[in-house]
């Protein structure tokens, strides 16, 4: 139990073994994630019912948000002197090691369902979109994996990534992102007044950029080899050539647009995720014409339970952005950071409604910065109407 | 040689190490790091953040 290691820090400090982690054995709940494939084909075959191959959008964008809105907000907290406790604790990293067999036993389960059971094509599209699913929330275990200092979880989390062929993230999330979170030179931090469909190129293309640059500057210091395995941008992407590659050998050629559309799925999904963490949220340039320290006024956040757990504490984001290499246990709730109204999962689902999303949120970030909404990171197109309309 | 520690995660260059990975061989001094290096394990806080542990630190 997380007790008997708090019991037994490195310091040799002894902590009060009288706090438990509730959250412990929910943490398991993330395994659910990577099921929603063959649950899919489970719940067609019970049901026969074959709208049920949609099973995975319906379970990310129906289910979760109305849990969500029923079970309410996580009180839980982790005092400050458990954390050591918590960080050291390896049961927690099981848990995300091992959603990768789990994720990749259902793609390997899913591209001999799409290519062998003879689905008319609606149906192989809804299989693929709830794979996608799995891939887009892959992306949220490599995001906390690849964040950590030990190598072996930086490997992992670019084996996650090749699903959706996405391994450039890995780089340009945590040495660019992380560097220029909330500005508006970070491709993925939203503008107020930005809608998704246009941060959704925005995002893939700057952070795409990005990633290669960042390889560029660090392998040029080194020895000004760009072309080479050790280049992680083209390390990562050899791994998904080598995953659809050896797919469509075993399974067909016909197998090839279902890969790039639970790719596109993935992607779409995490690049929402993106989009509400940081919407119109800025930090103000300070002496000599740096930004501001990150700090937990620059993330919004969400407590509600189910997205907690099915996400690994990532909507608990400024303790995030201010602590990159802690781990997802360990996450904290701060109350006096920015909150969204509802868990991500719901978010997603509004953010894809501009016009109820800008209701929503603008009226909120506009608050957040005490009314006075040019300290906003704004959307140059419509800067001067978004001043107009809120500085009366 | 002499050792630097990022303010926000713990993270230490040591000049005798350098961090070959990111491009400094070991025995890079701190002079030779760019200003707008960030930290290679949070990239939260750069160089000019960071902190002297010490001299003689190996």
């Amino acid at each position: 139990m997380a007790s008997e290691v708090l019991a037994n820090q490195p310091d040799g400090q002894v902590q009060p073994p009288d706090w438990r982690d509730p959250k412990r054995h929910l943490w398991l709940l993330g395994m659910v994630i990577p099921l929603l494939g063959v649950a899919a084909w489970g719940l067609v075959e019970l049901t026969g019912w074959r709208g049920l191959w949609w099973f995975g959008p319906m379970f990310v964008l129906v289910l979760v948000p109305v849990i969500d809105l029923l079970v309410g907000r996580d009180a839980q907290n982790p005092p400050e002197d458990a954390l050591a406790g918590l960080e050291e604790d390896r049961y927690y990293r099981w848990i995300t090691y091992l959603f990768l067999p789990a994720q990749y036993a259902t793609l390997v389960w899913g591209c001999w369902a799409l290519t062998s059971f003879g689905l008319p094509l609606l149906d192989r599209v809804g299989l693929a979109v709830t794979i996608g699913c799995i891939a887009g929330i892959g992306i949220n275990t490599a995001h906390e994996l690849g964040h950590k200092r030990e190598q072996h979880e930086k490997w992992l989390a670019k084996v996650a990534l090749a699903q959706p062929f996405y391994g450039h993230f890995f780089i340009e999330h945590n040495r660019g992102h992380h560097t220029r979170v909330a500005t508006p030179e970070d491709p993925a931090s939203a503008r107020l007044g930005e809608v998704v469909y246009e941060f959704w190129p925005r995002s893939v293309i700057g952070s795409l950029t990005n990633a290669w640059r960042l390889e560029q500057v660090r392998l040029t210091r080194k020895d000004g080899s760009l072309w080479t395995i050790r280049n992680d941008v083209l390390n990562a992407w050899l791994m998904s050539v080598v995953l659809w590659g050896g797919l469509c050998l075993v399974f067909g050629p016909g197998l090839l647009p279902f890969l790039v559309l639970q790719a596109v799925v993935g992607v779409l999904l995490l690049e929402s995720v993106n989009y509400l963490e940081h919407y119109g949220l800025r930090r103000h340039r300070v002496d000599g014409g740096r930004y501001e320290k990150v700090d937990p006024s620059h993330s919004w956040n969400s407590n509600n339970i189910a997205t907690n757990v099915l996400l690994y504490h990532l909507q608990r984001h400024s303790d995030h952005h201010t602590n990159p290499v802690r781990r997802y246990q360990s996450l904290r709730d701060f109350p006096e950071s920015p909150v969204l109204p509802t868990g991500y999962a719901g978010m997603i689902v509004l953010s894809l409604l501009p016009w109820a999303w800008r209701k929503v949120m603008d009226p909120r970030v506009v608050a957040h910065f005490g009314g006075d909404v040019s300290r906003a990171n704004l959307h140059p197109r419509n800067r001067q109407r978004v001043l107009r309309r809120y500085s009366a | 040689m002499t050792a630097y520690a990022c303010p926000g995660c713990g993270y230490v260059y040591d000049e005798t190490v350098g961090h070959p990975r990111e491009g400094f061989p070991a025995g890079t001094g701190w002079d030779d790091v760019p200003d707008d290096w960030a930290c290679p394990d949070c990239a939260v806080r750069e160089k000019v953040d960071f902190e002297p542990v010490g001299a003689g630190t190996t």
